[in-house]
């Protein structure tokens, strides 16, 4: 299934999956309901994928909607055999209004509507506007194909009265992207490239500053990816990391993207975080980075969003920028339970030179890590302070 | 084929032959223990007798339905239970001496000193579909 794949074919899985949202929103315009219309699309794709190696089309867009139209036919007229055998389909599609570049946008919204679930809009979206398999989302997410298909439909039912042109609303956009992104680097699909790849798409749709933000954002994380594990797979901490190995055009390209936003002087969340991401991008050497600054855009992104996680970054941030004492004080306002807390903590005490405390906080803190790799990350460090304890 | 659960406990297993916990270890110990389930995994995957592995987190709550129209009642984690989870991998394999086996293997794996765990594990046949031909 996802074998090793000649250039051409890469190329081929790469436009089919870009033409996606377009078809979609032709056969929507041409009078085809959102659920039906994406079914057909998706079968459509998948005969692509099976025909095109051996007979690539001289129109990959008009191969997709012929078929895909086809197919969507082929759906209505079991459906209406089944209701109603008196009434007539159509073979001819009805002159609508001819589609335009909007449909993309239109889908975004649509499948990032707020009446969806966030992982019900996740997985339409990979679907709808990312053109991947029912197949490849669910083992990008670890759960059965059988879960995952019914995840989408029951999506797909969820947004089923909302009109194609209703206007919809960036921000729940944005939360979709950078939670696909955020899922990360398992599995065959590589969920972190894709959801650089719809939010580039979004970009050059859209005139929105905090669409660059986290367009930056996410370039600017990708372009650490290269050094961010061991080949074992274990985490390196950014600290650790060799920077020879970040992506430098990945990071010039985040930190472009980020100015233009900056200088528009609308600030949002995405851009703050992507402040920090990029000050820290430019540090040839961890011991250069400037905290200081950091520490000021950790106090806008509280100012924006209030959030008790940006109170611990930023607890951290204060002591590097003013030493551990003042971070363990900016830690004490903290909320204790904050997952990462005691890990924060640990990393603060040691500074602080309190070993002792420091192992059996790492210690606590790999008990209760989130994922196995920060566990195993934590239980190293409580392994390291042990060790240098006992001389 | 059949399919055989290994389980790993936090607690509640007797104790190891070498039971030196983990964040004790130096930190090339904790590598090298991680690098010997890695490959555990991935020796299991090419041999076709892989099926799922997960680690639990030591959180844990109990609920008990409470009946009609009132919230569920959610005690503890008890703090006399003797018995927790840690992980589990499940496996499909040709034997259940196969399945002693690999489970014997899993609990040589390395901690401090280098020195096998000797780890008590639970290896839990599947019940499986009946069979369609019964007779």
């Amino acid at each position: 299934m996802t074998g090793p794949a000649g250039a051409d074919q890469v190329l081929d899985e790469l436009l089919l999956r870009e033409l996606t949202p377009a078809v979609i929103g032709v056969l929507v315009r041409r009078g085809a309901d959102f659920a039906t219309a994406e079914d057909a699309v998706q079968e459509a794709l998948i005969q692509a994928a099976r025909t095109w190696p051996d007979r690539p089309p001289a129109d990959p867009k008009g191969w997709l909607v012929t078929v895909a139209w086809r197919k969507f036919l082929d759906a209505r007229r079991a459906e209406v055999a089944r209701r109603d055998r008196e009434q007539r389909v159509e073979a001819e599609p009805p002159p609508g209004p001819a589609e335009t570049a909007d449909d993309t946008l239109r889908l975004f919204f649509l499948c990032a509507h707020p009446s969806l679930a966030p992982a019900a809009a996740v997985a339409l979206t990979l679907r709808a506007v990312g053109g991947l398999t029912t197949r490849q989302i669910a083992q990008a997410y670890l759960v059965p194909e059988a879960t995952m298909a019914q995840r989408i439909s029951r999506a797909k039912r969820t947004v089923g009265d909302v009109r194609f042109e209703e206007p919809g609303d960036l921000a729940t956009v944005l939360r979709v992207l950078y939670l696909v992104f955020n899922e990360g680097y398992t599995g065959d699909v590589d969920l972190a490239a894709e959801a650089i790849r719809l939010t580039r798409q979004l970009a050059s749709m859209t005139d929105d500053e905090e669409t660059a933000g986290l367009l930056a954002l996410m370039l600017l994380h990708h372009a650490r990816r290269p050094a961010r594990t061991r080949p074992d797979g274990s985490l390196v901490p950014l600290a650790e990391q060799d920077r020879s190995r970040w992506n430098t055009s990945l990071i010039a390209e985040g930190v472009a993207i980020l100015q233009t936003a900056l200088g528009r002087d609308r600030l949002g969340e995405f851009q703050a975080q992507a402040a920090i991401a990029a000050l820290h991008a430019d540090a040839p050497r961890a011991e250069e980075t400037d905290w200081v600054q950091i520490v000021g855009w950790y106090d806008e992104l509280l100012r924006l969003t209030g959030s008790p996680v940006v109170q611990l970054n930023r607890a951290i941030a204060i002591g590097e920028a003013d030493g551990p004492a003042a971070g363990l004080a900016a830690l004490a306002a903290v909320d204790p339970g904050l997952p990462r807390y005691t890990a924060a903590s640990a990393y603060l005490h040691e500074k602080a030179g309190d070993l002792r405390t420091a192992a059996r906080l790492y210690a606590d803190a790999a008990r209760s890590a989130p994922n196995l790799a920060e566990r195993h990350h934590l239980t190293r460090q409580a392994a390291r302070l042990s060790q240098a304890l006992r001389g | 084929m059949a399919k055989y659960l290994l389980l790993k406990h936090y607690r509640g297993a007797p104790e190891a032959v070498n039971p030196v916990p983990m964040d004790q270890w130096t930190p090339q110990e904790v590598q090298d223990h991680m690098q010997y389930m890695a490959d555990f995994a991935a020796r299991l995957e090419s041999a076709g007798e892989w099926v799922d592995g997960q680690a639990l987190s030591p959180e844990g709550t109990f609920v008990r339905y409470d009946g009609e129209g009132r919230p569920p009642v959610t005690d503890g984690p008890f703090a006399e239970t003797k018995d927790l989870i840690a992980g589990w991998m499940v496996i499909d394999v040709d034997s259940y001496e196969r399945a002693l086996a690999l489970a014997g293997e899993l609990s040589a794996a390395p901690g401090a000193g280098g020195k096998p765990i000797h780890e008590w594990l639970e290896v839990r046949p599947f019940l499986t579909a009946p069979p369609t031909v019964t007779e």
